[in-house]
């Protein structure tokens, strides 16, 4: 563990997430280093890097799925485990078993389980409340379907709406856009601005550069080590993304980008 | 102790050497054979073919005794088993691929449902009592007792077959359970070895349910291959290393059978190779592993230099060796190092 | 179906589908979860414990047993969890290698301990012994509203009756965590649940039932019953709560059936002697699957997220 003082004092109250000085990996090989990162209230962030960059791995660690081998994730400062209300994961699509036997409302409500305990009884303001997460996303007409015969986008649509109806203050997205239609993508887009006015934050992984510059606030370009982070503008120049890139970028996507 | 001793030095009589050589060369040709199925993770898929060998058995002894003959012919309940393992096979591997149902379903479903056809049988046989009393029940658990030669004959028959089959085949199935798709882009018959494989292992259970039992006959193929995976993480050394510990298991198993006959041999093959699995596993565990990487983890101001090169050079290979451990002055020649160092301010 | 069929038929029928349902509970959600494997390596595993507290205790009475193949499974599940890390093998080939190592010692123990001579031997850990379960005490069927003769019912019935109280409580107890869990586990954990305590009880509730069971009916019908129903359920449904009851509708039929074609089948067609009801069981179970897996209106594994996928229509009117 990193001694005390290693990192500049500052008062983390503020920021949803932080990470200082974040290493986790696999089997002991690192893949994700000394990561320090500091999210502000009410902003949306894009996660960018090449595959194997450790963005994924990032959100795991931050979120306690995977043990770090240093550093800590703070949430408004504190530990994750009492500030979990006010966080909500949405996982890659790809990690679940979409054949299961669930319906769409049955997803949604899973957003409240942490509210229902072990006991409690799903009433109709919970039903309510998985139903207007569903509504947001545009997918309430389908509440009683099953899962099974959704495409991408609507299955990248029902996660987000089980993270809505948690009523989170933080969004930690992994790869949210990834195999998405267009009109999936437009809606979730235009979810994750409205959650951003609100002033809650949404911190998403993501790999379109086009998207990133377009739609979001704040960028991390991450390849295995936090190469900026920052206003979109700021942190966005060709020398990061070369660096992120590893000079594999097209130069045409760099075009312009020097301000 | 010595009759103990007499067996495993095939001096306990003609019958009991014969029987345990035969099954020395069982657990050599499961051996081998089952380190093809741990490899390919598919082992239970074995579990499956030997439980649905029950009601093949059954069915050849009422049709063997139906028409008149001993039901007992081994030859004869090897060949019903063989069919009905082998629609087991096609079975499981029926459900996972054109149902929803996971292969692991596949797997339980099949097996619970043959066997519970082969005990249904059984009970009929049982009550039909067609002359002599069948003593199909040996075949639950296996038994060494009342082998013929010619029994002892047909096992080492078939589990030389394997042998034979797997030393001729050992590097496509080294490259097959080792890495499938590398394989099959290398252009070997993927399909045609694993069919292969599944048909050797197909005959490893047919061989081993006299000895070791329908129930049982797994564990011949698993125990080895675990433990010699403890010891090699190779394909090829790994099947052999598997072969022979499958071989002293079965060797002293079937001698320990033959020296106390109330036991079942094939609940003592199977502790023979669990113990050799089991004392492989404790005794080379944790180093058969890679051994992690005990170096500390270079601290933020190290950790800074690394992101400064990123920075600065995107393309220079030295990046490949930043891997959280390695401080940057041990790969980067001092002057270079301070230079950059420099470019701080 | 007078006064015989209510001394010879009736108990063994009752427990049959009492243990038929205490397993395919559990056995719905080891499906969804990749552990139908379990059932397998807990009945197995039972014996061994069963051996090991009859010698300790001397006795058969029934507790002592219980614990013991409780005991058994749950070093059973440990054991696969040891082998898989040590090993570093797949959970399928851990499994295979624990639960036949402890069948094997459950088999010689058998032999070496003289338990075989009471009533314990590994054909009838394999089938049960429904046959034997006979109510005395009954004279016709309305012996079903005489204390008296109820009290005379074989104790067994008493025993799954309870587990299948015990084993459904904690499961619809649990339903939403498992529910959960089962779909997402990193969303579980990250919501602050416990996926890996709900995972344990849903392994030791397998366990309960298939000791339960295990000394009623035996092995096959414990796994049989853990897997068969609720995977010929899962073919004909995309709605958990229509596969648990299919599933425990599945079961309860060829628990009865079973019992009763195993009986009386072979004698309707001349046979000199009945065969074994826990084979029989199992047997229906898979003529059930056969047919789900050839005509289930969900037997397909869901199209979504596959190229050419037929999503539904959404409301934003996407392709």
């Amino acid at each position: 563990m990193n001694a005390p003082g290693a990192f500049p004092e500052v008062d983390l109250r503020d920021s949803p997430l932080a990470l200082r000085g974040l290493t986790a990996g696999y089997g002991g090989q690192p893949v994700l280093l000394g990561a320090d990162l500091t999210v502000p209230p009410g902003t949306m962030t894009a996660i960018l890097g090449p595959n194997g960059a450790g963005k994924s791995t990032l959100l795991r660690a931050a979120l306690g799925l995977l043990r770090p081998e240093a550093g800590r994730a703070f949430f408004w400062g504190g530990d994750l485990d009492r500030m979990r209300g006010r966080v909500a994961y949405v996982p890659q699509r790809a990690s679940v078993d979409w054949d299961f036997p669930a319906t769409i409302e049955d997803v949604a409500l899973m957003g409240l389980q942490r509210e229902l305990g072990l006991l409690g009884r799903v009433r109709p303001r919970h039903r309510d409340r998985a139903r207007a997460a569903l509504d947001r996303v545009g997918l309430l007409p389908l509440a009683d379907r099953p899962i099974g015969a959704l495409s991408g986008g609507q299955q990248q649509r029902v996660f987000l709406a089980r993270a809505l109806a948690q009523g989170a203050d933080l969004f930690l997205l992994d790869e949210p856009l990834a195999g998405v239609d267009a009109a999936s993508e437009e809606s979730i887009l235009r979810v994750l601005r409205e959650l951003r006015d609100e002033g809650r934050t949404v911190v998403a992984v993501h790999h379109d550069l086009g998207t990133v510059l377009r739609r979001f606030d704040r960028a991390v370009l991450l390849n295995r080590r936090v190469l900026a982070e920052g206003p979109v503008a700021l942190a966005l120049t060709a020398r990061t993304l070369q660096a992120t890139y590893g000079g594999r970028l097209d130069p045409l996507a760099l075009a312009g980008l020097d301000g | 102790m010595t009759a103990l001793l007499q067996a495993i030095v095939l001096q306990a009589g003609h019958n009991a050497a014969s029987v345990v050589l035969g099954a020395a060369l069982l657990g050599l040709a499961a051996g081998a054979a089952g380190s093809v199925m741990v490899l390919r993770r598919r082992a239970l898929v074995s579990d499956a073919m030997a439980h649905a060998a029950l009601p093949g058995l059954a069915a050849a002894f009422l049709l063997m005794a139906g028409l008149g003959g001993s039901g007992r012919w081994l030859p004869g309940l090897m060949a019903g088993a063989a069919l009905t393992a082998g629609l087991a096979l096609l079975a499981v591997e029926a459900l996972a691929a054109r149902t929803r149902l996971p292969a692991d379903a596949a797997i339980a479903t099949t097996l619970s449902v043959a066997f519970g056809l082969g005990l249904v049988l059984l009970t009929l046989i049982q009550g039909l009592r067609w002359g002599e009393p069948a003593g199909l029940e040996g075949f639950l658990v296996g038994s060494t007792a009342g082998m013929l030669r010619a029994d002892v004959a047909a096992v080492a028959a078939v589990a030389a077959l394997v042998l034979a089959a797997v030393a001729l085949l050992r590097r496509p199935l080294a490259l097959l359970a080792f890495d499938e798709g590398h394989a099959a882009a290398s252009g070997l018959p993927v399909r045609l070895l694993d069919r292969m494989a599944m048909l050797l292992v197909l005959l490893v259970v047919i061989a081993g349910i006299r000895l070791v039992g329908v129930v049982l006959v797994v564990a011949l193929l698993i125990l080895p291959a675990l433990a010699a995976r403890a010891w090699t993480r190779r394909a090829g050394p790994m099947m052999a290393l598997a072969a022979v510990l499958g071989g002293a298991a079965g060797w002293v198993g079937a001698a320990l059978s033959a020296a106390a006959p109330g036991l079942p041999a094939g609940p003592l093959v199977v502790l023979c190779a669990a113990l050799l699995a089991g004392l492989s596993l404790l005794l080379r565990g944790p180093t058969a592993r890679r051994r992690p990487d005990r170096r500390p983890l270079i601290d933020a101001a190290e950790g800074a230099l690394w992101t400064r090169l990123r920075l600065k050079e995107p393309r220079s290979p030295l990046l490949e060796r930043d891997d959280g451990r390695t401080p940057l002055g041990a790969v980067l020649p001092a002057e270079t190092l301070e230079a950059l160092r420099q470019g701080r301010s | 179906m007078g006064a015989e069929f209510v001394i010879l038929t009736l108990p063994p029928l009752t427990a049959a589908v009492l243990a038929a349902l205490a397993c395919a509970l559990p056995g719905n959600w080891l499906l969804l979860r990749r552990q139908a494997m379990l059932g397998d390596a807990v009945a197995h595993s039972v014996l061994p414990g069963l051996v090991v507290a009859f010698v300790l205790t001397g006795t058969l009475s029934p507790v002592p047993l219980a614990l013991g193949a409780l005991a058994a499974a749950l070093v059973a599940v440990g054991l696969v969890e040891a082998i898989r890390r040590r090993g570093r093998v797949d959970p399928g080939t851990a499994m295979g290698a624990a639960f036949t190592t402890l069948f094997a010692l459950g088999v010689l123990l058998l032999e070496l301990s003289g338990a075989a001579r009471v009533h314990l031997d590994v054909e009838h850990a394999l089938m049960g012994n429904l046959e034997s379960l006979v109510w005395l005490d009954a004279t016709g069927w309305s012996s079903l509203l005489d204390g008296a003769a109820l009290r005379g019912l074989p104790p067994q019935i008493g025993v799954l009756a309870a587990t299948l109280l015990g084993v459904a409580s904690v499961l619809w107890l649990l339903r939403r965590p498992l529910f959960a869990s089962t779909f997402d586990e990193d969303h579980a954990r990250v919501t602050g649940q416990r996926p890996a305590l709900t995972g344990l009880a849903l392994v030791a509730a397998t366990a309960t039932a298939a000791v339960a069971a295990f000394q009623a009916v035996g092995a096959i019908v414990v796994i049989a019953m853990l897997t068969v129903p609720p995977a010929a359920a899962r073919l004909l449904t995309d709605r958990f709560e229509t596969q648990l009851r299919l599933s425990l509708l599945l079961a309860a039929g060829c628990a009865a059936g079973g019992t009763i074609l195993g009986g009386y089948g072979p004698l309707w067609l001349g046979a000199p002697a009945s065969v074994s009801a826990a084979g029989t069981i199992a047997v229906l179970g898979g003529l059930a699957l056969a047919l789900a897996a050839g005509f289930g209106p969900r037997r397909r594994p869901a199209a979504a997220g596959r190229p050419g996928a037929a999503a539904l229509d959404g409301p934003s009117g996407e392709a």
